[in-house]
C-alpha cells in the first residue's frame, strides 16, 4: 500500500502530540497548584506576593535538604513540609509584611518584592547557583495507557495537586476558618466588627498559600531541578495562570493551570525550548492588556 | 521639593565633579562612574513612580534598549557614539510611549502595571538572548578604541564627569517638572486619580508623558553603561537587577523627591560594597548575593520605618517634628 507510511507516520505524529498534551496537563496541574497558593492570597488581601516564587525555591530547597541530608523521600516531605511552611507563611505575614506595609497596598508589593530578594540571594549565599537534584528510585517508572507512556511522578503529582485543591475548598466551604477567610475576602471592614480576628485571617491565608507551594515543591523535585532562580520561571508562569483565570479565582487558577501547561508544552514542541517561554509572556501580556479580569473573573 | 532647588544641585554638583580629583583610586572612580549610572536610571524611575506614582518592576526594558541601541549603532551601523546617544534615549522613550500606551489605556494600575512592565522587560531579555542581530548569548562587544571623539577616555575622570552632567542634567529635569503645571498634575494623579480626573486633568496624556520621560532618562543610563563596560548581554541589559535598582533607590532615598534617587544609589550600592567586603573577609571569600540581601532588607526597612527615605529621616533628625505630618497621619 502507498499511504501506509503516510499513515505510520501521521500516527506517530499524533503519538507525540498526545503524550506531550498528557505532559502538559500534568505539570499544568502543579503549576495550578502553585497559582492556587498565589490566587489564594490575591482574594482576599487583594494584593500581589511577590515572594511567592522566591517561598516556593526555599520549598524546594528545604525538599532536596531532607532527602539528600536526612534520606526523608519527597512524598514522606509532605507531612513534614507542610506545617513547617505553613507557620513559615503566617509568620511572615504577621510579623514582618503586615507590620512593615501600614494597610497600604503598594506597600505589600515592595515588601514582598524585598522579601523575595533576601530569600532568593540567601539561597544563592548557601547553595550558590549550581544546579541540584534528587534520585528517587521511582524516578523514571512509567505507566503505559495505550501507546502513552506516562512519567509515574507526574502522574501522582497530576492527582495530589487536584487532591489538594479539594482539600482546600473543602476547608474554605465547611471550616470556620474557611469562612472567616470568606468573610474577611468580602468586607474586611464588616468582618473586623463581627468579631473576626482580620490579622490573624490575613496570615492564615498567607500560611496557606505558603502550604500549597510546599506540596508543590515536594510534587515538583522527583522530576524537576532546583537553583536559587528557579523560582522565577514559575513564579511568573503561576502570575499569568492567576491573571488567565481571574485574580482571586480558585476554579480559575485550575483550568488557567492546565491550560498554561498545555500551551507552553505544545510550543515547546513546535518551537522550542526559548520561545515557548516567550509564548507564556505574551498570554500574559494579552490577557492583562484586552481582559484584565481574566476569563472567569468579574469585570474590574 | 519647593521653590529653588538649583543651589542645592549646583552644590551637589560641584561637591561630586571634585570628587575625583581628590581620590586617586581606581576602584574608587569605578564605583562612583557606576553608581551615578544607576543614579541617572533611578532618577528616570522616579519620574513615573515617585512623583506619578505608578511603580514599575520593569525599568530594564527601558535601561537595555538604551544600551542595546548604543552598542548596536555603533557596531552594526558605524555611527559615531556622541550621536548615538540621543538617538539610544529616543529609542527608549519611544518604548517607554508604547508600553505606556497599551497599559494605561488598558486602565492597568498598581500591581498589575508593575507586573505588564515586568513581563515586557522579560520579553525583551529573552528576544535579545535568542536574536542573532543583538549578539545572542554570546553578547555584544564595542570595539574598544580611546578617543574622546568615540566618547572613549583615557582618564577615567572625564567619563565620570560625562556620567555627572547627564545626572545633573536630570536633577534640573525633575526639579523643573516639580514646579511645572505638568508635575502638579502628575502628583494630583498619584494622590488621587480618579479626583485628578474629575477635576479635568487629562490622566492618560500625563501619564503617557511621564512614562516617556521615564524611560528617555533611563535609556540614557542604559546608553553610559554600554560605553563604559564596552560590553552588553541579555542578563546585564534587561537583567530585573536593573528594574529592582532604579526602584529601590528613590525608595531609600526618599520617593518623589528631587535628591532621593542620588542619595539611595549612592547610600545602597556604597552599603552593598561594604557588606561584600565585610562578610568576604568574615567568610574568607566572596559570599554571592550579599550586596542584595542587604538590598532586600532596606527595602523591607524603609518601606517599614522610613516611609519618606533618607532624606525624610535626615528632615525629622535636623527640624523640629511637625505637631501633624500629613502623610502618615491619615491611614
Amino acid at each position: 500500500m502507498p499511504f501506509q507510511p503516510g499513515c505510520r507516520r501521521l500516527m506517530l505524529q499524533i503519538d507525540i502530540l498526545l503524550s506531550a498534551l498528557a505532559n502538559g496537563l500534568m505539570t499544568g496541574a502543579v503549576y495550578a497548584l502553585i497559582a492556587l497558593g498565589l490566587t489564594l492570597v490575591y482574594g482576599v488581601l487583594h494584593v500581589i506576593n511577590f515572594a511567592h516564587g522566591a517561598t516556593l525555591t526555599a520549598a524546594m530547597f528545604a525538599v532536596w535538604a531532607a532527602h539528600d541530608g536526612l534520606g526523608i523521600d519527597p512524598y514522606v516531605a509532605i507531612l513534614i513540609l507542610t506545617p513547617l511552611f505553613f507557620a513559615l507563611g503566617y509568620a511572615l505575614q504577621r510579623f514582618v509584611i503586615g507590620p512593615a506595609s501600614h494597610g497600604s497596598d503598594s506597600n505589600i508589593l515592595l515588601v514582598t518584592l524585598g522579601l523575595s530578594i533576601v530569600i532568593e540571594n540567601a539561597l544563592l549565599a548557601a547553595f550558590r547557583s549550581d544546579t541540584r537534584s534528587i534520585d528517587v528510585p521511582y524516578g523514571f517508572s512509567v505507566i503505559e495507557l495505550g501507546n502513552l507512556f506516562l512519567p509515574l511522578p507526574k502522574v501522582i503529582a497530576f492527582f495530589a495537586s487536584f487532591l489538594v485543591a479539594a482539600l482546600l475548598w473543602g476547608l474554605m466551604a465547611h471550616t470556620d476558618i474557611g469562612k472567616a477567610i470568606r468573610a474577611v475576602s468580602r468586607e474586611k471592614t464588616g468582618a473586623a466588627l463581627s468579631g473576626i480576628p482580620v490579622e490573624h485571617v490575613y496570615a492564615v491565608t498567607f500560611g496557606l498559600g505558603a502550604a500549597c507551594l510546599a506540596v508543590a515543591a515536594c510534587l515538583l523535585m522527583p522530576t524537576f531541578l532546583v537553583n536559587p532562580r528557579v523560582g522565577n520561571a514559575f513564579v511568573l508562569v503561576a502570575f499569568t495562570i492567576v491573571v488567565l483565570g481571574g485574580m482571586g479565582s480558585v476554579p480559575g487558577a485550575l483550568i488557567g493551570g492546565l491550560i498554561i501547561g498545555v500551551v507552553e508544552s505544545l510550543s515547546g514542541l513546535y518551537f522550542g525550548e526559548s520561545l515557548g517561554q516567550i509564548g507564556i509572556f505574551l498570554i500574559f501580556i494579552l490577557v492583562l492588556l484586552v481582559r484584565p479580569a481574566g476569563l472567569f473573573g468579574a469585570r474590574a | 521639593m519647593t521653590g529653588s532647588a538649583r543651589l542645592p544641585i549646583l552644590i551637589a554638583v560641584i561637591v561630586l565633579a571634585l570628587l575625583p580629583l581628590g581620590a586617586t583610586s581606581n576602584t574608587l572612580l569605578n564605583f562612583m562612574t557606576f553608581a551615578l549610572i544607576v543614579a541617572l536610571a533611578a532618577q528616570g524611575w522616579n519620574l513615573l513612580g515617585g512623583y506619578g506614582g505608578q511603580f514599575s518592576f520593569g525599568h530594564a526594558a527601558f535601561f537595555g534598549t538604551g544600551a542595546y541601541a548604543m552598542g548596536l549603532l555603533q557596531v552594526r551601523f558605524g555611527l559615531n557614539p556622541w550621536a548615538a546617544m540621543p538617538v539610544a534615549m529616543l529609542l527608549g522613550a519611544a518604548v517607554g510611549w508604547a508600553i505606556g500606551f497599551l497599559a494605561f489605556r488598558a486602565r492597568l494600575r498598581g500591581a498589575y502595571f508593575a507586573l505588564v512592565t515586568l513581563a515586557f522587560a522579560e520579553v525583551f531579555r529573552i528576544l535579545a538572548n535568542a536574536w542573532a542581530f543583538t549578539g545572542a548569548a554570546a553578547g555584544l562587544l564595542v570595539p574598544l578604541k580611546l578617543q574622546a571623539a568615540n566618547m572613549q577616555f583615557e582618564d577615567k575622570r572625564l567619563f565620570y564627569w560625562l556620567v555627572l552632567a547627564f545626572v545633573a542634567g536630570a536633577l534640573v529635569l525633575t526639579a523643573e517638572l516639580a514646579r511645572s503645571r505638568f508635575g502638579a498634575r502628575l502628583v494630583a494623579l498619584r494622590e488621587n486619580e480618579d479626583a485628578a480626573r474629575a477635576l479635568g486633568v487629562d490622566t492618560l496624556r500625563v501619564k503617557l508623558a511621564a512614562i516617556t520621560l521615564s524611560a528617555g532618562v533611563t535609556a540614557a543610563a542604559g546608553g553610559l553603561y554600554a560605553q563604559k563596560s564596552l560590553y552588553l548581554d541579555a542578563a546585564i541589559a534587561y537583567g530585573p537587577w536593573i528594574s529592582v535598582d532604579a526602584l529601590l533607590a528613590p525608595i531609600v532615598g526618599g520617593l518623589g523627591t528631587v535628591f532621593g534617587p542620588l542619595i539611595g544609589a549612592l547610600a545602597l550600592l556604597g552599603l552593598g560594597e561594604l557588606s561584600k567586603m565585610a562578610l568576604g573577609n568574615l567568610f574568607g571569600g566572596a559570599v554571592p548575593g550579599i550586596d542584595l540581601i542587604v538590598f532586600g532588607i532596606l527595602l523591607i526597612l524603609a518601606v517599614a520605618f522610613a516611609p519618606r527615605g533618607l532624606l525624610g529621616l535626615f528632615d525629622r533628625l535636623i527640624r523640629r517634628p511637625r505637631p501633624a505630618e500629613g502623610g502618615e497621619a491619615t491611614p
